[in-house]
């Protein structure tokens, strides 16, 4: 079967696609699980040992506290309370942390520092697995065990006021809720009232027993201006006030009821430098734990400083504290302070339930949990436990029992604290299987890849692929059996769950088929070109095809790319490395240009000699494997020899001086958005343009931008679409307005900040009716064969409607980006890759490199913590999933999307050769695979590295979309050449 | 004369790496606390100006090319003061160009200036010392089949072996090793001297090893 090569690099990248879900799938582990989790029926719970003598005590013991009020501060980072901001900020809070009857802690939130996960933390105790990121932004029920549905099995009334997360994850749980949307991230004060105004009502009637605060406005407040802003201080003042009227109100209740009630402030995570959070650094990781009760009073003079705990024990404590079953998952263990000022014998059954919790997941984790040290200490402290019960039930001397009381609880402590040591490395448990069948399907898609260059990348853009021939090979249905074999083995023998052997037969049995299939296929495309090898070498005088500076370049830099995703502090800082490839890039160029054009150069001649002999054996030299080099003699024909005759004066100057107008471009954005990890917190302009002095700045800023934005887009549309084109521009800026963004000249107070989302849907109303003249243009120009400037026209407008959306999807301060970066592509196209004729495949390179570079412009990062959800919610009242992930996805991978577009627009619109296109296709295919191939090699070998959950599965993570996104490119490519074909 | 001019070469390259390997050693008798990590910006100076007097004298002392026909003492000073002007404005195109690259505006202004001296001397003053300020000789050098001597040759190798090391030094710069020399090397953006100078010697002995025996000099390629 023939295929064209843009389409065989389509195919390929999809099936590449399937390869990477399969193996993300096997690599972000499923976390530690009891496996009768989904049914929630009491166990009766475990008797308190007895060694002999008979415990009357099999009951559950009861609560300890009537009432629970949970105060959850998003964002609340452990020096908010317990540093200077605290004590300057909190003063009722700082008073109960230094003097009143309380309990502080550091509790470290494991990464993904996201709030839903954090949530799941809090509750159940779990880590919750990296892949519940993904599904943070629609949140299913949480069917695990946790204590919110404990409490209710139990009979508990329960109120929930704040983040809608928690309403989501517990449908039906409350008898009473309102949840707040936490999605306007520049409302922080709103979010807040709707949590407080139901406070007192609900203080007063007392006809509840736990309480759910969840507070949105200082996160909200991070997002926006960052952990040192004013407004910080305000909101956390706000919070010590709520923190004081529930206090207050719990200790003049407590006077009636007989149990003490328990208040706890917590925070689902921190806050790093710059505000955002998802990732592991100390700022986003630490967050306070309080828990004030009358229970813990303190003798004066007895500080307790606030120790290091994990978040996952609040679960534990909770449940302690509301007399209700530990979570069946929870690896946390009991906060011993909380239980502390019980007698002995209650202290010690607390801590025995608790580790047979833990032990009982353990053995169903762990197959040889015997062995494990937290296994063996808790035999030991149950047995000890079990004396001391019988010497307790005799009524020994009380000071032995005292004392032996004490080393039995340190017994336990030291189990409880092994043991959700060892559980929680249980976490990193990989599911290899999934992992390497997903590695072998991407690497054989990208050994086809390199394989198929010489053939793919010929003038023809042709290749045979060998479709019939593998699938009735002997070879093909041997490794299929033995496939499946090895299947058959692996799921009937490994004890923990694999993803392949969940899924059906069929399915499992397609994966296999396909396997084997593509091995069958790169094994005849290696014989192939073996063969053309032997070919080739017998005339070996053809293989002159010389590299110029650029392709080295060009190839090196992805050689050195690939190589340095290694390093966690490389990938930390990927933006380094592509601003400094494109300023080589830019060096590069700025060198060919100057010596074509500078005077004096008299060796042209003689190069185009060279050239052309180079042309006459492309064909045979194209056999040569190597990345670039294929193409590069192939659409270069004869550079004319003075070039420089045929410009005019002002363009020559223009092509003299682009490459460092470009670099200049390049420098400033660089310093608008300071990315990363090391540099992130340097000041930026991104961030002096944001803040609210200087809105007019930001303003005047915004309004250029899209002038220029609409000056250089507009010289290739319709009529019509220019209009469109303006209009939707003017209501972006609108759109700006209305959330408060920017503002009008007319209009100096900012009075009403809405959603916008009118002015949203107006502008788009002219991106989708831009797309649509696009795409009816393609078509026309397919069906009627109207000609090349019709599809060259439809390919503008398309590339014009993505420019409207990005200008209204992106953050204020980056329509610099957007317009800097259309300024490149114009400034390339016209006096870069036009009179100096770069060849496709250089021309492909470049585009990506470019589109790498302004991924990283953007402000986005290999940090889940920069993506920009608020890009979702333009113009939408309510989360509707698919539009908000399009448009996040959108927003984030504006850059890369934007160059591949101009690239399709402007090859389709200079390239001399028919096949530019599908070249292009296949070029862009295999250096989107190559890093990601790689990638998917170096993250199994490092998979039990130290940053292997905070650097390396985030940037996992961003492979996979980038690769999605590659495959939508490929695909666009593929359909923009058939039309080209047709046509 | 190849042999001769092969034998020449060594040596001034031997005797520009001792010049700085003695630039290392030297000052540390005269002046205190000096070492490349702390005092590295004396230790730049004082590298830069011993390479620009070697090359300087042995310019005079060899004198690749005596083509020079005029000699009258107006033309030397013209050619000098041209000489100057060339070192001065390569000096702030490195500048640029490190700024270009990332470096920072203001902050750090001395050393990214002190950096781009520094590749100067390794690179425009042994250009301006074997082909004088002629910027199509330059261009010739450095186009591809431009070589027409020994002397040129080498130029070219140790010119672009410069440039490479420099472009190679700015590699550590996101490693977060937290080792002293890397904030002192990372002063520039665009690179680290100690490169530089592997490079540099890279290139001499790869001529010093290769160049007996084979006469073409498109053979002493890197």
């Amino acid at each position: 079967m023939r295929l064209g090569s843009g389409t065989f690099a389509a195919c390929c990248v999809v099936v590449e696609v399937l390869g990477v879900v399969l193996f993300l799938r096997g690599f972000f582990p499923a976390p530690v699980r009891s496996s009768s989790s989904s049914k929630h029926q009491a166990e009766p719970p475990a008797p308190e040992p007895s060694a002999g003598a008979s415990s009357n005590w099999t009951k559950l013991p009861p609560p300890l506290f009537s009432k629970v009020v949970i105060v959850l501060i998003d964002a609340l980072r452990d020096d908010f309370v317990f540093g200077s901001k605290g004590v300057k900020f909190m003063p009722y809070t700082t008073y109960l942390v230094e003097k009143g009857a309380s309990h502080s802690f550091v509790a470290e939130a494991k990464p993904p520092t996201v709030t839903m996960p954090r949530i799941k933390a809090l509750m159940t105790g779990s880590v919750p697995g990296f892949i519940d990121v993904v599904m943070n932004l629609n949140s299913p029920a949480l069917l695990e065990d946790n204590v919110i549905t404990q409490a209710k099995a139990a009979g508990k009334r329960i109120i929930s006021y704040g983040d809608e997360t928690w309403v989501k994850l517990f449908p039906k749980h409350f008898v009473e809720y309102d949840g707040t949307t936490s999605f306007f991230v520049s409302d922080y004060t709103e979010v807040d009232e709707n949590v407080t105004r139901h406070l007192d009502k609900v203080l007063k009637r007392g006809d509840w027993d736990v309480l759910i605060l969840h507070y949105l406005g200082l996160d909200h407040i991070g997002h926006v201006s960052g952990p040192s802003s004013p407004l910080i201080g305000r909101k956390l003042s706000e919070m010590d006030g709520v923190l004081m009227k529930i206090h207050t109100a719990l200790l003049s209740e407590e006077r009636e009821t007989l149990l003490p009630s328990l208040l706890v402030l917590c925070g689902d995570h921190g806050m790093s430098e710059t505000g955002g959070h998802g990732a592991s650094s100390t700022e986003e990781v630490s967050t306070p734990l309080l828990l004030v009760s009358s229970a813990f009073e303190r003798k004066p003079g007895d500080i307790r400083y606030p120790k290091h705990v994990q978040q996952t024990d609040l679960a534990a404590t909770l449940a302690i504290g509301l007399g209700l079953p530990i979570p069946k998952n929870s690896v946390g263990h009991l906060l011993f302070p909380a239980i502390e000022g019980k007698p002995m014998r209650e202290q010690l059954r607390f801590l025995h339930l608790n580790t047979v919790q833990l032990t009982k997941l353990l053995q169903e984790n762990v197959p040889s949990f015997e062995k494990e040290p937290g296994f063996e200490q808790f035999k030991i402290s149950e047995r000890l436990h079990g004396n001391w019960i019988r010497l307790y039930l005799e009524e020994n001397n009380s000071e032995v029992l005292f004392n032996l009381g004490t080393k039995v609880r340190r017994q336990y402590l030291d189990a409880l604290k092994t043991l959700s040591l060892s559980l929680s490395r249980q976490v990193a448990q990989y599911d290899v299987y999934s992992m390497v069948v997903g590695t072998v399907v991407v690497l054989e898609v990208l050994t086809l890849l390199l394989l198929s260059i010489p053939q793919a990348l010929s003038s023809k853009a042709e290749l045979e692929v060998p479709l019939l021939s593998p699938v009735f090979s002997l070879l093909f249905y041997l490794t299929f059996l033995v496939l499946s074999a090895v299947h058959v083995i692996v799921c009937t023998s490994t004890e923990s769950s694999c993803y392949l052997c969940s899924l059906s037969w069929l399915t499992a049995g397609g994966v296999m088929v396909l396997v084997s299939a593509l091995l069958c296929a790169v094994v005849s495309a290696l014989t192939k070109v073996l063969v053309r090898g032997k070919l080739l070498s017998k005339n070996a005088a053809h293989s002159n095809s010389r590299w110029s500076e650029l392709d080295l370049l060009i190839l090196l830099g992805t050689l050195g790319h690939v190589l340095s995703l290694g390093a966690s502090s490389f990938i930390e800082e990927e933006h380094q490395t592509w601003y400094f490839l494109v300023s080589t890039l830019c060096l590069a160029l700025c060198h060919d240009i100057y010596r074509n054009y500078l005077p004096g150069d008299d060796c042209e001649p003689q190069r185009c000699l060279h050239v052309e002999g180079g042309f006459d054996g492309a064909t045979p030299a194209l056999q040569d494997k190597n990345t670039s080099s294929a193409v590069l003699e192939l659409n270069r024909g004869c550079k004319s020899p003075s070039s420089l005759g045929t410009l005019r004066g002002y363009e020559k100057w223009m092509v003299l001086a682009s490459p460092w107008v470009i670099l200049t471009c390049c420098r400033l954005l660089r310093s608008l958005n300071q990315t990363g990890v090391q540099w992130a917190h340097r000041p930026d302009l991104g961030h002096w343009l944001t803040s609210s002095d200087h809105k007019a700045a930001l303003s005047v800023l915004a309004a250029l931008s899209l002038a220029v934005i609409f000056a250089l887009i507009q010289r290739r549309c319709s009529p019509a679409s220019k209009v469109a084109m303006a209009l939707g521009l003017l209501g972006v800026y609108c759109y700006r307005a209305a959330i408060g963004n920017v503002l009008f000249p007319w209009q100096q107070d900012n009075k009403d900040i809405s959603k916008g989302i009118l002015e949203a849907r107006f502008v788009y109303v002219f991106v989708l009716g831009i797309l649509f003249t696009g795409t009816k243009d393609l078509l026309k120009s397919q069906v009627v064969a109207a000609g090349f400037t019709v599809k060259t026209v439809g390919l503008w407008e398309l590339y014009s409607g993505f420019v409207l959306l990005a200008a209204l999807l992106l953050r204020p301060h980056n329509l610099p980006v957007l317009v800097l970066s259309l300024l490149i592509q114009t400034l390339m196209a016209k006096f870069v890759w036009k009179p100096l004729r770069h060849d496709v495949a250089e021309v492909t390179v470049m585009h990506y490199w470019f589109g790498q570079a302004f991924f990283y412009f953007q402000g986005n990062s290999n940090n889940i913590a920069t993506v920009d959800i608020s890009a979702g919610f333009v113009g939408l009242d309510t989360y509707v999933e698919i539009p908000a992930i399009f448009l996040t996805a959108f927003a984030t991978y504006t850059g890369p999307v934007l160059w591949a577009s101009h690239l399709v627009s402007f090859l389709s619109s200079e390239a001399s050769s028919s096949s530019a296109l599908s070249h292009a296709g296949f070029c862009y295919a295999l250096i989107g695979s190559f890093p990601v191939s790689a990638y998917i090699i170096l993250v199994t070998s490092l998979r039990y590295h130290l940053f292997i959950w905070s650097v390396f599965s985030p940037k996992l993570l961003y492979e996979g979309m980038h690769l999605l996104i590659t495959a939508a490119v490929c695909v666009f490519f593929t359909a923009m050449d058939q039309t080209n074909t047709k046509s | 004369m190849k042999d001769t001019d092969i034998k020449r070469l060594l040596y001034t390259h031997l005797l520009c790496i001792c010049s700085i390997i003695l630039s290392i050693f030297i000052p540390s008798f005269f002046l205190e606390n000096f070492s490349i990590l702390e005092t590295h910006l004396t230790w730049l100076c004082i590298c830069s100006v011993s390479v620009t007097a070697v090359n300087l004298v042995l310019y005079l002392v060899v004198k690749p090319n005596a083509s020079s026909k005029r000699s009258s003492l107006s033309f030397k000073v013209t050619r000098f003061v041209k000489c100057c002007v060339y070192f001065l404005m390569s000096c702030f195109t490195f500048h640029v160009i490190f700024v270009l690259y990332g470096a920072p505006l203001i902050e750090l202004v001395l050393e990214t200036f002190l950096f781009a001296v520094t590749l100067s001397t390794f690179t425009t003053v042994p250009c301006l010392c074997l082909l004088g300020p002629n910027i199509k000789a330059w261009l010739r050098v450095f186009s591809r089949n431009g070589v027409t001597s020994v002397w040129e040759n080498s130029l070219q190798i140790t010119t672009i072996s410069s440039f490479v090391g420099a472009w190679l030094g700015a590699f550590p710069i996101p490693l977060d090793w937290e080792r002293p020399w890397q904030k002192k090397v990372s002063v520039g953006r665009g690179g680290h001297i100690l490169l530089n100078i592997t490079w540099l010697m890279r290139g001499g002995l790869t001529i010093q090893t290769r160049a007996p025996g084979h006469d073409s000099p498109r053979c002493w390629r890197l």
